[in-house]
């Protein structure tokens, strides 16, 4: 019997019998109305007039000649909220909506999914409460604050580390309290089925615009693709599009930390082994007896010992490899993109351009490489200036 | 080994099933706790095996859980501890623990070693019955008992697949939400015993929120064959943190009140 919601051997749904009925309801209005031709028109409408798609493919001067290659960036940071995430709150904002849904609950890291649920919570009219990590607050302040703004509540959570991953069960621990009347927006492709297809479908409209707009502009495909993942939503939905050209070089950037050998870092893909956490089968950064460990990040929305099912079929499987960049190149990326560039990239993002830049030369001139932005950094300012004080005076 | 068809077809009472962590707050502790719970009327343990991220359970067992892992708990002890538990009482012993725990330690070997440490049954949180074939064979190879969860919100349709399933008893869980002391069992649970009781001949057992003898009078009225008394039972750890002394003579006022609850 064919399993539902699996890749491979990964995903699937583990999570206590009181979720049940409501993962089915939920999968069913999926399926219902993914396809359906209002839902769609609505939803494009909204993408299009409310959230600014499609977003630029953008040439970057500064990093082609950096790199070697023809390097374009695929502006997410536009989009309205400043990241990715919307992509995802407006489709399940409104598959909720359709669903007669008033009460909206999420988890949030870097605060992006938070801000984006709350926007949709604000303009759906509906209640929302978003849960975040201790540590997560004080390092992304000003989202917090948006958030409030917008509305919504935002609930502090202790837990281990106070990071993505305690935001998340103590949602899950909420949803199970309040499962007749509330839906949980997920904000990333893990969780447990249909959330990893879900939010697939809903974020692959950043590699189906960059693969029509890569062929308009150069009249071929990408030799690489890349994005950050941290449970893997903006690079799924980059990579999505580009599965089936095998030509197509694949890469996903996880967050190194002090470094990939060291003992911080959230390289749940490289450095994790096959396990079961927040309802799906994937890889997790785990010890010898099969206790999460908890990860380090720079960035708040990769710091996550755990990681979207489908990614961990696609390293398995070959198809896509997964590389690190470090704290410390994430923080020198996110200066030379200001200063050569003028574009604050979240740290997240700037994973995958610190990524690029260490395999400068490593390319043919005429390589074409994409790599997703995936989120602006003004909410790291504050937490950059931290890090590296002496930047104002210092020329980059 | 006694079974838990020894306990339900036997007993003219609601049987009084406490839940500890296992090594809560250390292993000493730990087992005199749970020495004493039996010595004080317990018909059968329903024991955890501590993880990182218990997302079924509320603040009282997710800090006993956090005791537990700091002081090293692992698979391995928690079947030595079952073993010096089952040397000094034969009661039946369930885990209730996390699929990601038995996935790591491989899952042939985890119902093999427990089994053999002396547990009836292993009820997985996150584990639905959907998924049951994962496991199943295992637990038949080792002449376990299986044992799933319904609750409130469960459909019909897979109450009686659960219901077919399981052979040592359904846990039932009395209200929508996570694991907690409450003050009052809710509207909820009454009917869904008489449904179960209805429809199945399987032992139902209530857990998640009883905590006080009504609570359990008030089970036991509406038919249920056991009751579980977690929170409860973890709070009085906790509350004794560093007087073991104390801790075990107010485990023992509690367990007995509670049993004399049972008494139809
Ligand atoms: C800008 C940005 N990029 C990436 C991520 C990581 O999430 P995902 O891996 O789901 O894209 C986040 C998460 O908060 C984010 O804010």
């Amino acid at each position: 019997m064919e399993k539902q919601g699996r890749y491979g051997d990964f995903g699937g749904y583990y999570v206590p019998e009181v979720l049940m009925p409501a993962l089915e309801e939920l999968e069913q209005a999926f399926e219902r109305y993914r396809d359906d031709e209002q839902f769609c028109a609505e939803l494009k409408r909204l993408l299009n007039d409310y959230a600014g798609r499609p977003t630029p493919l953008y040439l970057s001067e500064a990093l082609s000649q950096r790199v070697g290659a023809q390097v374009y960036l695929k502006r997410e940071d536009l989009l309205h909220g400043g990241a990715h995430k919307l992509n995802n709150t407006l489709g399940q904002g409104l598959l909720a909506n359709y669903m007669g849904k008033k009460k909206l609950i999420a988890e949030t890291g870097a605060g992006q999914h938070g801000l984006a649920t709350a926007t949709v919570g604000a303009f759906f009219g509906m209640e929302v409460k978003v849960f975040m990590g201790v540590t997560d607050i004080e390092r992304q302040k000003p989202n917090v604050e948006k958030m409030q703004l917008l509305g919504a509540e935002v609930i502090p959570v202790t837990g281990a580390s106070g990071t993505l991953k305690d935001a998340i069960n103590e949602a899950l621990r909420y949803w199970t309290a309040h499962v007749d009347d509330t839906f949980y927006l997920f904000g990333t492709a893990a969780g447990p089925h249909p959330y990893p297809s879900m939010v697939r479908q809903f974020q692959r409209i950043i590699g189906d615009e960059t693969r029509r707009q890569c062929l308009e502009k150069t009249n071929r495909l990408p030799n690489l693709i890349t994005a950050c993942v941290g449970g893997g939503s903006n690079a799924i939905g980059l990579f999505a599009a580009f599965l089936d050209d095998k030509a197509v070089r694949i890469v996903g950037v996880e967050a190194a930390g002090y470094g990939v050998d060291t003992d911080k870092h959230a390289c749940t893909l490289q450095r994790g082994s096959v396990g079961v956490l927040h309802g799906a089968q994937s890889y997790v950064l785990q010890d010898e007896n099969g206790q999460v460990i908890e990860s380090h990040s720079v960035s708040a929305g990769l710091d996550y010992p755990g990681v979207g099912p489908e990614h961990s079929f696609l390293k398995d499987c070959g198809r896509v490899e997964y590389v690190g960049a470090t704290d410390d190149e994430v923080l020198d990326t996110f200066l030379y993109m200001t200063r050569s560039e003028g574009i604050f990239p979240a740290f997240e993002s700037a994973h995958a351009v610190a990524w690029v830049i260490s395999q400068a030369g490593k390319f043919n001139p005429d390589d074409i490489i994409i790599i997703n932005l995936s989120g602006r950094g003004d909410k790291d300012v504050e937490a950059f200036m931290k890090y590296r004080p002496d930047s104002i005076k210092k020329k980059a | 080994m006694k079974s838990y068809h020894d306990v339900f077809s036997k007993n003219k009472r609601t049987a009084l099933i406490p839940f500890f962590v296992l090594g809560d707050p250390d292993d000493a502790t730990s087992l005199e706790l749970i020495k004493t719970a039996i010595d004080a009327g317990a018909d059968v343990l329903e024991l955890g095996i501590p993880f990182s991220d218990p997302i079924a359970d509320g603040p009282t067992i997710q800090k006993a859980d956090i005791r537990a892992l700091e002081n090293g708990m692992n698979c391995e002890r928690s079947f030595e501890m079952i073993r010096q538990i089952k040397a000094y009482r034969d009661i039946p012993i369930g885990l209730l623990m996390y699929y990601n725990l038995i996935c790591h330690y491989g899952r042939e070997k985890f119902y093999r070693d427990a089994a053999a440490a002396g547990v009836n049954s292993v009820l997985v949180a996150d584990l639905c019955v959907d998924d049951a074939d994962e496991v199943q064979e295992f637990i038949r190879a080792n002449g376990m008992e299986t044992v799933y969860m319904v609750t409130p919100n469960t459909s019909a349709e897979r109450r009686l697949k659960i219901g077919k399933l399981c052979s040592g008893f359904i846990y039932t869980v009395s209200t929508l939400g996570v694991t907690g002391i409450r003050t009052d069992m809710g509207k909820l649970v009454e009917p869904l015993v008489k449904t179960l009781k209805a429809e199945t001949k399987v032992p139902v057992c209530v857990g998640f929120g009883v905590s006080l003898p009504e609570h359990v009078r008030q089970l036991a009225a509406a038919g249920a064959d056991g009751v579980f008394v977690g929170s409860a039972v973890v709070k009085i750890i906790e509350q004794n943190l560093g007087n073991p002394h104390q801790a075990r003579e107010q485990m023992g006022k509690y367990i007995e009140q509670m049993r004399q609850a049972t008494e139809r």
